[in-house]
């Protein structure tokens, strides 16, 4: 939803970040606001996914250039825990398995640094419990889900929704969705872009990265932006991911001179 | 390492031997003769015999400690908290004699179950045609020694079709500074039975001495067996053990074995598949520091066809511990269609810690599925960031991995106190660092 009068979560001018001395982002001016919802578009190896790593702060990248403001903060000085609490997420494209840890523990253990870093009451585990359980619905998640061990054995669909899980518990004021869709049949999809539906409010925004239009049919964005090399080479309304998908991204190279950049 | 330091400490032993054999059952004490008589003709091993090429037993040959003596002082209040609640059927072995008084069994008529002795007369014909059968004491000094020594250990058969609900809880506990002690356990399964065995070593107090332990586990057809092995001994004391298991058709081995403890301890685990469709699953968990020496050897033989065996051996590695691994995998030539997989995973906290990791395939079937892998190394950098991008701090991610990493092999125990202490333990450890 977009509103002239929002204010601004996030604010990216000029970055560049290098990793092992290959430089991967050249430049990249993104402005998002509360009640947005952004997708980021572009082929593999265009940078999308390292620009959401480096927003989340992962250590292996290096910023050579260009500022990012969250909330009116310099970004770029905390680290990627204070990040997390500032109220910056990142749901992974490929989640992290940890056998020996039930996802309760692990959800609850996630859910009070946070809490108590924002200055508010933590849970006890059964309190926990009904909390989470109370969101668990949203994503039509089984209750055995909480025994497990995060991620271990989950299928590309339940591992995506355990991301989801955790935004609805850590309530971001923005969320990155790194490929979300990716490995996800049409079905558990619509679930995991109902959830998202469903924690996006007028007071938080969202950036989807993503490869394919397919998610966009779900979660319908204010803005799209393609990525190539590393820059944000083209922007345009919703209608633009349908555009890309008719035509493809070669389509992009003929255009992106003539199509201004709108947001 | 000079031999005149084996010689002395085995001659030792072998003079101590010779004053005891009063049993009355000749096979039994023809068992024992042979063993101290392969004691005899062998040395302590040094680190140029390769089964023994990362672990230095020098030091035991300064040691020559006696055995145990057999009083016991032990009140039920001294061992309340070695106790699971979740069992009645408790064998406890103080300094390896057996303590009536300290033991309760509830099972004991659905099973056979008490201390060896006890069964000699009654029981004659199927203890000779296992005890010593599986344990091979030829070229092994220290099973030779437990057998040269046999005296007290524990028994348990359990008959055919029973499934007893309780687990075992062996409790083999320490209590004399410079002695040796000889515990010894023979779990027979019959066809069909289903039963929980937990082998628990510990110490009431940090002291100096030898465990010598033996274990044998026979698995009749279609008998499943979990065996968990806990070593929680003093850190100053050594830890040597030899477990065998044979496992006939379609019978099933779980086992889950724990090192915290001794300063240098050795443990082998032998599981045959004696005949087909038998299965077994080994996990270990190594967790050391200081400098602590833990080694496990395992050997798993697959003879028959259609076996399947996975394991996975991890290690926890702090200051200047030093943790060794050597899994043997033979595929006999009729062991068509056998499924191996074994995995070594191991972390090392500091600079100074040390693991030599030695995965052993010897394949000779060529219808097989065999899988390994072997890990050393630090935690996962990804693995860090996944958990700071949810708010944990970069110490606190690192304390969490490292439980977890020794919480998976932790979680597959079967019994639910044992496997809190055990988190405990891991926890103690992980958050030091």
């Amino acid at each position: 939803m977009i509103d002239e009068n929002s204010k601004t979560i996030l604010s990216v001018q000029g970055l560049r970040a290098n990793i092992n001395g290959t430089e991967i982002l050249k430049g990249i001016d993104l402005t998002v606001k509360s009640g947005e919802i952004h997708a980021i578009m572009g082929l593999n190896g265009s940078g999308k996914s390292t620009f959401a790593k480096v927003l989340a702060g992962h250590s292996a990248y290096e910023i050579t250039g260009g500022s990012v403001q969250f909330e009116g903060n310099n970004l770029l000085e905390l680290l990627p825990e204070e990040r997390a609490r500032a109220g910056l997420f990142l749901a992974f494209q490929y989640p992290i398995e940890i056998p020996g840890v039930a996802n309760t523990q692990f959800l609850r253990l996630a859910y009070n640094t946070v809490q108590t870093k924002r200055g508010k009451e933590e849970l006890d585990p059964l309190e926990f419990d009904d909390f989470v359980r109370e969101k668990m619905k949203l994503l039509e998640m089984k209750p055995d889900f909480l025994d497990r061990s995060v991620n271990e054995g989950f299928s590309g669909g339940e591992k995506k929704r355990n991301e989801i899980l955790q935004m609805a518990l850590l309530e971001p004021k923005l969320s990155i969705l790194d490929e979300t869709d990716s490995g996800l049949d049409i079905d558990a999809l619509k679930i995991v872009a109902n959830g998202v539906n469903q924690i996006a409010n007028k007071n938080n925004a969202t950036i989807l990265v993503t490869h394919y239009q397919r998610l966009l049919d779900y979660i319908v964005p204010d803005f799209v932006h393609v990525m190539q090399a590393g820059r944000i080479v083209m922007t345009g309304g919703k209608e633009l991911a349908l555009e890309l998908e008719t035509r493809g991204y070669d389509w992009v190279n003929e255009n992106k001179s003539v199509t201004g950049v709108i947001a | 390492m000079s031999d005149l330091a084996n010689t002395d400490y085995l001659e030792y032993l072998l003079k101590s031997w010779s004053t005891k054999s009063t049993e009355s059952i000749s096979w039994l004490n023809q068992l024992r003769a042979q063993a101290i008589d392969r004691v005899s003709t062998q040395k302590l091993p040094t680190r140029r015999d390769e089964e023994w090429r990362f672990t230095d037993i020098s030091p035991l040959a300064h040691l020559p400690y006696q055995s145990s003596q057999s009083e016991c002082n032990l009140q039920a209040q001294d061992i309340e908290h070695l106790c699971l609640k979740e069992t009645k059927n408790r064998l406890v072995f103080v300094d390896g004699h057996y303590s009536p008084n300290l033991s309760t069994i509830i099972d004991s008529v659905a099973l056979m179950i008490g201390n060896l002795p006890a069964f000699l007369a009654t029981h004659s014909s199927i203890l000779e045609s296992h005890l010593g059968q599986y344990v091979q004491f030829d070229n092994n000094v220290f099973a030779a020694l437990n057998t040269a020594f046999l005296r007290d250990g524990a028994l348990i058969i359990v008959p055919k079709n029973i499934a007893i609900v309780e687990p075992i809880h062996l409790l083999f506990i320490a209590t004399q500074n410079e002695a040796t002690s000889y515990p010894r356990c023979l779990l027979i399964g019959e066809a069909g039975s289903d039963v929980t065995l937990i082998e628990d070593y510990v110490a009431l107090q940090q002291a100096t001495y030898i465990t010598n332990s033996v274990t044998e586990i026979s698995l009749a057809d279609n008998a499943h067996a979990k065996h968990i092995r806990i070593q929680r001994e003093s850190t100053q004391a050594f830890h040597l053990a030899n477990c065998a298991v044979s496992l006939a058709h379609a019978s099933n081995y779980q086992s889950v074995s724990i090192s915290l403890g001794s300063h240098i301890s050795r443990y082998n685990l032998d599981v045959r598949l004696t005949d087909e469709a038998a299965e077994c699953v080994i996990d270990g968990l190594t967790l050391i520091s200081d400098r602590q020496l833990a080694d496990t050897h395992t050997c798993i033989d697959h003879i028959k066809p259609n076996g399947t065996s996975r394991q996975q051996h991890k290690c926890i590695v702090d200051n200047a511990a030093h943790a060794v691994f050597n899994g043997k995998i033979i595929v006999r030539p009729h062991a068509q269609r056998t499924n191996s997989s074994q995995s070594s995973r191991n972390l090392l906290l500091s600079k100074t810690a040390q693991v030599d990791t030695k995965p052993q395939l010897e394949i000779f079937a060529d219808d097989v599925k065999c899988a390994h892998g072997a890990t050393v190394g630090q935690l996962d950098q990804e693995e860090i960031f996944y958990l700071e991008s949810r708010g944990l701090s970069a110490e606190a991610a690192r304390s969490l991995l490292t439980f977890a990493f020794g919480a998976e092999i932790i979680s597959r125990i079967p019994v639910t106190s044992l496997k809190q202490q055990l988190e405990q333990a891991v926890l103690n450890q992980t958050q030091s660092n």
